[in-house]
């Protein structure tokens, strides 16, 4: 109980106040801020327990043991017995493009037609989306915003969390073209009546002889004189000269192993897979070809039956002991929503089996390394944006992942949200009554 | 001639040849014929206990009149010698579709509106129950099916209409080619007969789901005892003709283990024991199917096994599905060897040409011969109630019999003939003789040599003259053997032809026709009759023994127990333990279970018949219980009706939910699988324990609570149910509320009645209402926005009763006093929104607020992954809202608990009550922690240790079914691709359709 008067008395204060106006984005950092005292993940599997951390300008100056005699500069916020963490980042998300599941209106995650390269996410993000603003108490601060659906869905782009505008949110735009691997398996539709079972795809070897013929188009036309122009083929450029990465969709074991085998024949450089739920079976020869995984959600039930309980749960650590570059994300039911538990996904990962340090990896450096944004997101290093933030306790642990401070690019975000509004403001009620 | 004329003359000439005693005859002098025939030096199987050697079947007018050993055979009757020949009574089948077209769905187009009401008037109201429906109204003799089930030795079928839940009658008919049916029907209301699937051919929406069906099925036979006794002001055509037909057997298609215990239960409520139509899956819960004492009418179409060789494709099947490929052919044996009676169908195979290789296969498997013979004869003859007239050959029976080359089990035997209603059906000529074998002969100076191949009539020819192969074809038929072959000139593309009739001792007599026209003798004789090596081939055969079995684990699946665990004294020292009473969390303390009760808390325990476990370090908790859960169940919503009280889960609990296992290793141990959200007032509750290995039954608590699901707001008023559903009662949360009230008051004039002692007519839904508004039943509320929060405590109060629980009560927080003020509990989501319009305003700050407003709050899943971690969902109360950690613990043991009304037998660790407990290896709500053993009343479910030996034995089982199925492949059986089976994860929101 005492711990709740704590919060009437915090919530009659912002009140009196006024609240934060919630997702109005933080000004530019004005001041250098020093955090010192807290215990800083970094990010890349290193920890500095009582550290010192100065930015100034949206860049990390310092980073090191508090013992370190160097002044102070700015705001200085004493932290110990905080943890300090880089913001989490996810890839292969949705938040922005759609707002409410169930209202058709809100819904922009997943164009018609079947060849959409040239479809652009970042155009549709909703920058003021109340879900994207409850990331952000959490730790989410950066994602990879990417359309859905279709053999080819089209193009992501990386944004950050604090933002007035979609342009205002990039941080890295058309970062990468999405594409879903042709299924092995058929599902009986269920909703029409039929057996959800799975069988053979009949069509597999079709639907793998389209893509390739795809591709290998798109290869002819930008080798010719690009006449007429044609969108699509236009948009597939940057895989096959590898500024941009080709993420694959796909989870089965075969599916895996062809699409390796696409990828050598087609000479494309920059691939990453995604979901890769059988990608444990296979994790030698994405040692092989060296190739990181954006796994699926580690907060799902396994596939089969027959399969260990606890297997989404460690599938990220039999990769990583494979030497194996590992991401987390959160497709599935619910999923942008659901994003902000991120953090506990790693947390899960780390309960089978996984060092701490290095599953928090996986939502932050191997993250960054694989969007291509680890220049300046994903650790905590000299040089790097101050994209961080303080929590009370372990951020990967529900009970204490509690956010005082967070920070994108120096700037001091709002920690409100239409949920911590509400939360106050029917709090409020109850005490005044 | 026009076809229609044809068709004419032969419809006449077909009557003609029926022609009864009181038939005109206009085409003659009317005749009768009636000698009697006689089979004589026969091995005749009278029954499927009883067999003559050496005896003799008289038949006349269709009928046997005698059979044995001291028969006088009348001098006026043909005898027919069958030395060495076997007849046995011919089969029955009581489960066909035999001359009934198969009712043909209608196509569903889009912007097809649902249909609830029915599509007729004076019947029942639900257009499913056709009780007034008679297969023989629409039976048509199909010669062509008959002619494949006197090939596979049926001559009797029990057909009826394949379609609906009450299907009516069936007829019970002889495959009587030759005749019409005035001789070939036995019975033109055999039985009654039952499913749980709908018509095809009526779009009524209701029932959508199994207990649905279920439901139905109890209030029609409600309705026709009240009907019955004349108290009905309305007709009800289909109940008239199902009190007609009450005395009639009822045969229920089951076809499933899960489905028969199902079908017997709503049977013994009305006093009706049924036959039921299994799914040869009986084997997996042999105890509950014998406890049913129903006759089972068994398929025989055990799987082909799967193609294996691509690892690839493999992975993706299940061992569920492999053990049954070798299990399914023990099935009729495991019946035999436990007493339970049944008969054997063609039902589910492609064809009846594949039975004999199945029901070989059930006795190479053990099936006993005589048995197999009783379920083809006896049985179903007894179960009809017909043993007088089929299913023997006891004088006064129907001649009905198979004459066969030896015994009918074995896999050489042939079937020559199929008698039925003393019609002769000829299969294969029995007096063929057996012309395989090699001859020699000459012709126009060159000798030939001839190898005659197989069984007639399929017989292959192979002739050489000096070292040239000539091409060659036979045929033989009527003793006739003709053959034609090339010349050795083989340049030439010339014929010789040879027609021979087959004479004594073998020899092929006739002439040949040479390519230049000439005519000569032709004379082959077969050389010394081989040694038979078929013979010794067969013993060899009998000795190989039957391929490897899969043990039968339960649920007879992965995770399954071979063994199922037993209650133990188990002492737990050293833990830390979270009783959730107001000794708060213990430290380093130790907990005794003790027959399945909570014994003993406290320091230094011992018991010297206790198993010991040493939980230093670990914390020791009571079981995680899910107020809101839709795993282990066959079905979650019954959306046909706006109110559905009368649907149960607990009739459709399943056992064989891996998720069960899964929440085990989650360590949750109690649940209320709860009906969905479809409808304003929803199903009753099954509140389970989850004695993974049980079946069904077994998870449901002693005296479980009643409690009931209602639903508010976007599901109920079906706003994302497409622009299609806008028929049904309620489209606004406005009508919500006058669903409730409309309902409530009948249910207050219906328990009026039913209290004055007045006649009344039982209605399972307004009874399931009375029981709420006694305080005897509770209801769990879906729930979101707190305006129809408010208007559900104000409905409940305006009829004097509380709300026990609303469940996801997302907006929970905005009403919480409220609530507190009304009694209601609140059992909701950690962190769940944004998902539909009517959840903008959830907040994870919910369950906080409501905790401090003093209501009940419990956290909840509605969902078969979120259920596994609820620790973790209940420790985000911590995070938001700053709950203290021993108060968010109880919202996910004890607060549930009290919802459901088990505080008393569960929630917390006291002395006492059930030993359900999870021993964690760190603090319970810590993203690290894991579930090592969780336990129910004294049992160990799951056990971390045990679960990675059993996962080595998974591994290990499918790699040698792998072989096995790999062998079959390579002897030349017939495989499949494989399938994997899928359940959908279930939510609130899930609507079922019905696969007919």
């Amino acid at each position: 109980m005492k711990l709740f008067n704590l919060y009437i008395v915090l919530t009659c204060l912002l009140l009196l106040n006024g609240l934060n106006a919630q997702q109005t984005p933080a000004k530019p950092q004005s001041e250098p801020i020093t955090i010192e005292g807290a215990t800083a993940h970094l990010g890349n599997g290193k920890v500095i327990n009582n550290a010192l951390i100065m930015f100034e300008a949206g860049k990390i100056t310092f980073i090191g043991s508090a013992n370190t005699k160097i002044a102070r500069k700015g705001k200085i916020i004493d932290a110990k017995g905080k943890h300090v963490y880089p913001g989490f980042i996810i890839p292969n998300s949705t938040l922005g493009l759609v707002e409410i599941d169930a209202v058709r209106a809100t819904d922009d995650d997943a164009e018609i037609g079947t060849w959409n390269p040239h479809i652009r996410s970042l155009i549709a993000y909703n920058a003021e989306s109340k879900v994207v603003e409850s990331m952000r108490p959490n730790g989410v601060l950066l994602g990879q915003i990417t359309p859905r659906g279709s053999r080819i869905s089209g193009t992501s782009s990386i944004v950050q969390f604090d933002a007035w505008n979609w342009e205002d949110a990039a941080v890295k735009v058309d970062d990468g073209i999405h594409m879903s691997w042709p299924n092995n398996f058929t599902q009986g539709r269920w909703w029409m009546g039929e057996d959800p079972g799975l069988k053979p795809n009949k069509d597999y070897s079709k639907h793998t002889k389209t893509l390739a013929d795809y591709f290998d188009e798109a290869k002819a036309y930008l080798n010719s004189n690009k006449q007429p122009k044609h969108l699509p083929f236009e948009a597939l450029a940057g895989i096959f000269n590898g500024s941009k990465t080709l993420y694959i969709n796909v989870d089965d074991e075969k599916g895996i192993l062809d699409a390796i085998t696409f990828i050598h024949s087609h000479n494309l450089k920059n691939v990453v897979l995604v979901s890769a739920r059988d990608a444990h079976m296979v994790a030698d020869v994405l040692k092989t070809n060296n190739i990181p995984v954006v796994l699926n959600r580690v907060h799902s039930t396994p596939n089969k039956d027959d399969d260990d309980y606890d297997l989404p749960y460690k599938s990220a650590k039999l990769l990583v002991e494979k030497g194996i570059k590992v991401a987390l994300q959160a497709n599935g039911q619910m999923e942008r929503m659901n994003t902000r538990n991120l953090p506990f996904y790693a947390g899960t990962v780390a309960a089978h089996g996984l060092d701490k340090e290095v599953a928090l990896q996986l939502i932050t450096l191997n993250a960054a390394e694989i969007l291509g944004i680890d220049d300046a997101y994903g650790s905590l290093e000299n040089g790097k944006s101050a994209t961080l933030f303080i929590s009370e306790g372990d951020a990967l642990d529900m009970r204490t992942n509690k956010l005082t401070h967070a920070f994108i690019d120096g700037r001091m975000i709002s920690l409100e949200t239409h949920q911590t509004e509400l939360w106050k403001r029917y709090s409020g009620k109850y005490t005044n009554e | 001639m026009t076809k229609t004329t044809l068709a004419v003359l032969m419809l006449f000439s077909a009557l003609l040849i029926n022609a009864q005693e009181y038939f005109p005859k206009n085409d003659g002098v009317k005749t009768t014929s009636s000698a009697p025939t006689a089979f004589i030096n026969a091995t005749i199987h009278v029954s499927h206990n009883q067999s003559i050697k050496s005896g003799t079947l008289l038949i006349k007018d269709g009928k046997v009149v005698a059979s044995g050993t001291n028969v006088t055979v009348p001098k006026d009757a043909k005898i027919i010698d069958v030395k060495g020949k076997h007849i046995y009574p011919s089969f029955i089948d009581l489960y066909s579709s035999f001359g009934i077209d198969k009712p043909k769905r209608q196509p569903r187009n889009r912007g097809d509106k649902p249909q609830y009401d029915a599509s007729r008037t004076g019947y029942y109201w639900n257009d499913h129950i056709m009780p007034e429906q008679h297969a023989m109204e629409q039976f048509k003799f199909d010669a062509k099916s008959a002619n494949e089930l006197l090939k596979a030795g049926f001559g009797v079928v029990n057909t009826h209409i394949h379609d609906g839940i009450h299907r009516g009658t069936g007829v019970l008919v002889a495959l009587n080619i030759n005749d019409g049916n005035d001789q070939r029907i036995i019975n033109a209301k055999s039985a009654q007969h039952l499913s749980f699937t709908k018509s095809a051919l009526s779009k009524q929406a209701y029932p959508t789901s199994i207990m649905g069906s279920i439901a139905l099925l109890r209030q029609f036979y409600y309705d026709a005892d009240w009907y019955a006794k004349g108290m009905s002001k309305t007709k009800d055509l289909s109940i008239e003709a199902y009190n007609a037909n009450k005395n009639l057997v009822s045969i229920f298609e089951a076809g499933s283990k899960t489905n028969a215990l199902r079908a017997d239960k709503i049977g013994d409520l009305f006093n009706i024991q049924y036959i039921i139509l299994g799914g040869g899956d009986e084997y997996e819960r042999i105890p509950e199917i014998k406890a049913t004492n129903a006759a089972f009418i068994i398929p025989v179409n055990f799987r082909e096994a799967y193609d294996v060789e691509n690892p690839f494709l493999t992975d993706a099947l299940q061992l569920s599905d492999m053990k049954a490929w070798s299990q399914e052919p023990n099935n009729p044996k495991i019946l035999e060897e436990n007493g339970i009676n049944f008969a054997l169908t063609t039902h589910k195979l492609k064809s009846p040409e594949k039975f004999k290789s199945m029901l070989l296969k059930a006795i190479e498997y053990g099936l006993s011969k005589e048995k197999a013979l009783e379920a083809l004869t006896s049985m179903p003859a007894k179960l009809l109630g017909q043993a007088s007239k089929i299913g023997s050959l006891n004088a006064g029976t129907y001649a009905n019999f198979l004459i066969t080359s030896g015994d009918i089990f074995d896999k050489k035997t042939k079937l020559y003939e199929n008698w039925v209603q003393g019609e002769q059906h000829v299969i294969l000529d029995m007096n063929q003789k057996d012309i395989s074998g090699d001859y020699e002969f000459s012709l126009n100076g060159d000798t030939y040599k001839m190898t005659i191949l197989g069984d007639a009539p399929k017989l292959k020819s192979k002739v050489a003259t000096g070292n040239v192969t000539l091409g060659s074809q036979i045929k033989y038929a009527d003793d006739w053997v003709h053959l034609s072959m090339t010349t050795k000139d083989t340049t030439t593309q010339d014929f010789i032809r040879v027609a021979a009739l087959v004479k004594e001792n073998i020899t092929l007599q006739g002439k040949a026709i040479l390519p230049n026209g000439t005519e000569t003798t032709f004379l082959a004789k077969k050389e010394t009759a081989e040694i038979d090596k078929s013979n010794s081939k067969t013993d060899k055969n009998k000795d190989v023994k039957v391929n490897y079995i899969s043990k039968i684990t339960y649920p007879n699946m992965a995770y399954g127990f071979e063994t199922l665990p037993v209650q133990e004294t188990l002492l737990f020292k050293n833990a830390t333990v979270w009783t959730n009473e107001a000794e708060g969390i213990l430290q380093n303390t130790d907990v005794l279970i003790k027959n399945g009760k909570i014994a003993k808390i406290g320091k230094n325990l011992s018991n010297s018949s206790a198993k010991v476990i040493d939980a230093t370090g670990k914390h020791l908790t009571s079981g995680i219980i899910d107020e809101h859960s839709h795993i282990a169940t066959s079905s979650v919503n019954e959306s046909g009706h706006n109110s559905t009280a009368e649907v149960s889960i607990e009739d459709v609990i399943d056992d064989e939910d891996i998720n069960i296992y899964r929440n085990l290793a989650g360590g949750v141990t109690s649940i209320q699988v709860l009906h969905g959200s479809a409808n304003p007032i929803g199903g009753r509750s099954a509140i389970i324990k989850l004695k993974w290995g049980a079946s069904a039954d077994n998870y449901i608590y002693n005296n479980a609570p009643k409690f009931i699901k209602f639903a508010l707001g976007e599901n109920v008023k079906q706003s994302n149910w497409g622009d299609n559903s806008k028929s049904r009662f309620p489209q606004t949360r406005m009508g919500v509320e006058q669903v409730y009230i409309d309902y409530f008051t009948r249910a207050k004039a219906y328990d009026a009645l039913k209290q004055s002692g007045k006649p009344y007519r039982k209605d399972i839904e307004l009874e399931t209402l009375a029981e709420i508004l006694n305080k005897e039943r509770f209801i769990s509320c879906h729930s979101y926005v707190q305006s129809e929060i408010n208007m559900l405590m104000k409905v409940a109060e305006q009829f004097n009763f509380t709300v026990n629980t609303f469940t996801h009560i997302l907006e929970g927080y905005k009403v919480a006093d409220k609530m507190a003020e009304h009694g209601a509990g609140g059992s909701t989501f950690s962190d769940w929104w944004a998902y539909k319009y009517e959840v903008n305003d959830a907040i994870p700050y919910n369950a906080a607020i409501m905790h401090n407003q003093g209501v009940t709050v419990a956290i909840n899943s509605d969902d078969a992954e979120m259920s596994r971690r609820l620790n973790q969902e209940t420790a985000k109360t911590v995070k938001y809202g700053g709950m203290s950690e021993e108060d968010a613990w109880k919202f996910i043991t004890l607060n549930p608990a009290k919802l459901l009304h088990i505080d008393d037998r569960v929630g917390s660790i006291k002395i006492g009550k059930d030993a359900d407990l999870v021993l964690w290896s760190d603090h319970p709500m810590s993203v690290y922690t894991k579930a090592e053993k969780t336990i129910i009343e004294g049992v160990t479910y799951f056990d971390i240790e045990r679960d990675k030996a059993m996962r080595k034995a998974i591994a290990k089982e499918k790699r040698i079914l792998i072989n096995e199925m790999l062998k079959a492949k390579n002897k030349g059986e017939k495989t499949q691709a494989i399938k994997q089976k899928k359940k959908v994860h279930m939510h609130c929101d899930y609507v079922e359709y019905q696969i007919n």
